[in-house]
């Protein structure tokens, strides 16, 4: 699998003053087959724009983006998406939360269903949780259902779309930490957007940066650290200068401001 | 109140009374009532023609049971409410689903809707009566006029209701419209269907006696309207006893099945 962003343009039409509103900007990248790619920019520089572009829920105006060469015209099985919020079925219980990415597709059999349901339980650590309606189950917990039911669909890319930026600060680094381990297992390719600088190169195998308004890519930058990782390396003098390197990137954006508040 | 002994921290409060608290109140407040209601009766003060007392309406009861008139009285009216109540459901229902899920749909029949909706029910009987006559149809279908809104309107609040960020999911999951009407817009509006069924079951009880008011000489209310005209106070208040008593279980009932389907919903 391999996804291939090549100058993308997306433009909005805005109600309010009616004109055209530049969102996305000749963005060009390159996310290769078992890839953990993150994207930060500050809040507003077109960061779920693109994902959505990518899972096929937005059309766009200019330029080409493929996976495996394939223009993408709409959502597709090979794909599967972690949203911000966790939208699960509130009337379904969490295994049948797991299924229904699944039922949708509609390329597994029954007993194929039962089974990756119960395994990708597992693997996100829920057993026990499966008879139990979404509403009882605390924000992360939520989030595990949410990338359980992507991963169940054998995605090829899996697009996750600021999955923590709900959780508070202790639960979104426990949820990174497993995050790490779960998809040590899947090995699926991601395609991961966030604000958080901090989490994005603790995560990724590369981290392109966006700038605000319209948003285009200034840099990509390679994460210097292998796999397995542990959050120690949050600590590592070279994980903060990565960090910084791209905090210096993103400052000279101009929603500097915004985005100095949402990181804090 | 005061405590004997500490409870075990293990089941708090679970004594007998703290169990069943709100029905222990509420009958002795009830039984109570119904004891003064008998006493003012027993006095003897007030003329039978205005007023009557717990035991006479019992004595009624009794009467109307022996001679058979009262059970068929029963079966008509329950006849009526069940066909009416249950069309309206059934049509309330389709009709809503289709509406809430086409907009261009919605926006056609939208005046027909208002308007009938806007109308107090009671204002078509005459209309309905040229139109039926006066049997058992003209009964059935003010039922049915009287519980269909409920049922159609809140359908529609239903599947108009249909979560955004639910869809959005769905929709990057490959569903079909048929897939997103199945899996997201149907299961999110029985909640609403459910709270449209209540307001139906009320209204259609409302419906069956209107109905029977207004020409006829069968059912619950003809016997209630009958007994008021001919001074039968003991006749009014069984009807008006019988009705409640109705009203109040089927209200449950639908309670219930409205509790029953909405268990998922997070619990305050």
């Amino acid at each position: 699998m391999k996804l291939e962003i090549d100058r993308l343009t997306k433009q909005y039409y805005v109600e309010r003053d009616g004109r055209q509103n530049l969102a996305l900007s000749e963005v060009s990248l390159s996310v290769a087959d078992g890839e953990f790619m993150a994207i930060v920019g500050p809040s507003g520089c077109g960061k779920t724009t693109l994902l959505n572009i990518v899972a096929g829920l937005l059309p766009y105006d200019r330029g080409n983006v493929s996976i495996d060469g394939k223009r993408i015209t709409g959502p597709g099985v090979d794909r599967a998406v972690v949203f911000q919020q966790a939208s699960l079925l509130p009337w379904r219980t969490i295994s049948g939360n797991v299924r229904y990415g699944m039922e949708l597709h509609r390329r597994f059999d029954q007993a194929t269903m039962r089974e990756r349901t119960e395994y990708f339980i597992r693997l996100v650590g829920l057993i026990g949780f499966e008879r139990h309606y979404p509403s009882e189950l605390s924000g992360g917990m939520q989030q595990r259902v949410n990338l359980a039911r992507a991963l169940a669909t054998d995605p090829l890319l899996l697009l996750m779309d600021e999955p923590f930026a709900a959780l508070d600060a202790q639960t979104r680094e426990h949820m990174q930490a497993e995050l790490l381990k779960i998809w040590a297992e899947a090995r699926t390719t991601v395609l991961f957007i966030t604000h958080q600088i901090n989490e994005a190169v603790f995560l990724a195998d590369r981290v392109a940066v966006l700038s605000g308004r319209p948003g285009h890519v200034k840099d990509v930058f390679t994460i210097p650290f292998g796999r397995p990782r542990s959050l120690s390396i949050k600590r590592d003098p070279r994980f903060l200068a990565t960090e910084d390197a791209i905090w210096s990137l993103v400052e000279e954006a101009p929603e500097r401001l915004g985005m100095a508040a949402q990181s804090a | 109140m005061s405590t004997h002994e500490p409870e075990p921290l293990d089941r708090p409060r679970q004594t007998f009374y703290h169990r069943h608290e709100g029905v222990i109140l509420g009958g002795t407040t009830a039984l109570i009532a119904l004891g003064l209601w008998q006493a003012s009766w027993s006095a003897g003060k007030i003329s039978p023609l205005f007023f009557t007392g717990p035991s006479a309406v019992l004595k009624r009861f009794g009467e109307e049971w022996t001679e058979g008139r009262l059970k068929a009285d029963l079966v008509y009216s329950g006849t009526n409410f069940i066909v009416g109540v249950g069309a309206a459901i059934a049509a309330g229902v389709v009709l809503g689903v289709v509406i809430g899920w086409y907009r261009r749909l919605a926006m056609v029949c939208e005046p027909f809707l208002s308007a009938l909706y806007a109308t107090p029910r009671v204002a078509l009987v005459p209309l309905i009566l040229i139109w039926f006559g006066i049997g058992m149809w003209s009964k059935v279908f003010i039922v049915f006029i009287n519980a269909f809104f409920p049922v159609l309107i809140n359908t529609i609040g239903g599947i108009r209701a249909t979560d955004a960020d639910l869809l959005r999911a769905a929709r990057a999951y490959c569903a079909s419209d048929w897939q997103i009407f199945k899996t997201v817009a149907i299961p999110g509006a029985v909640p609403f269907i459910l709270t449209g069924v209540r307001q139906a079951v009320a209204l259609g009880l409302i419906g069956v006696v209107v109905g029977e008011m207004f020409g006829g000489s069968e059912g619950i209310g003809y016997m209630v309207n009958y007994g008021g005209q001919t001074f039968q106070t003991d006749a009014v208040f069984l009807g008006v006893i019988i009705i409640a008593l109705a009203g109040i279980t089927l209200t449950s009932i639908a309670e219930q099945l409205e509790k029953r389907f909405s268990r998922w919903r997070p619990q305050r």
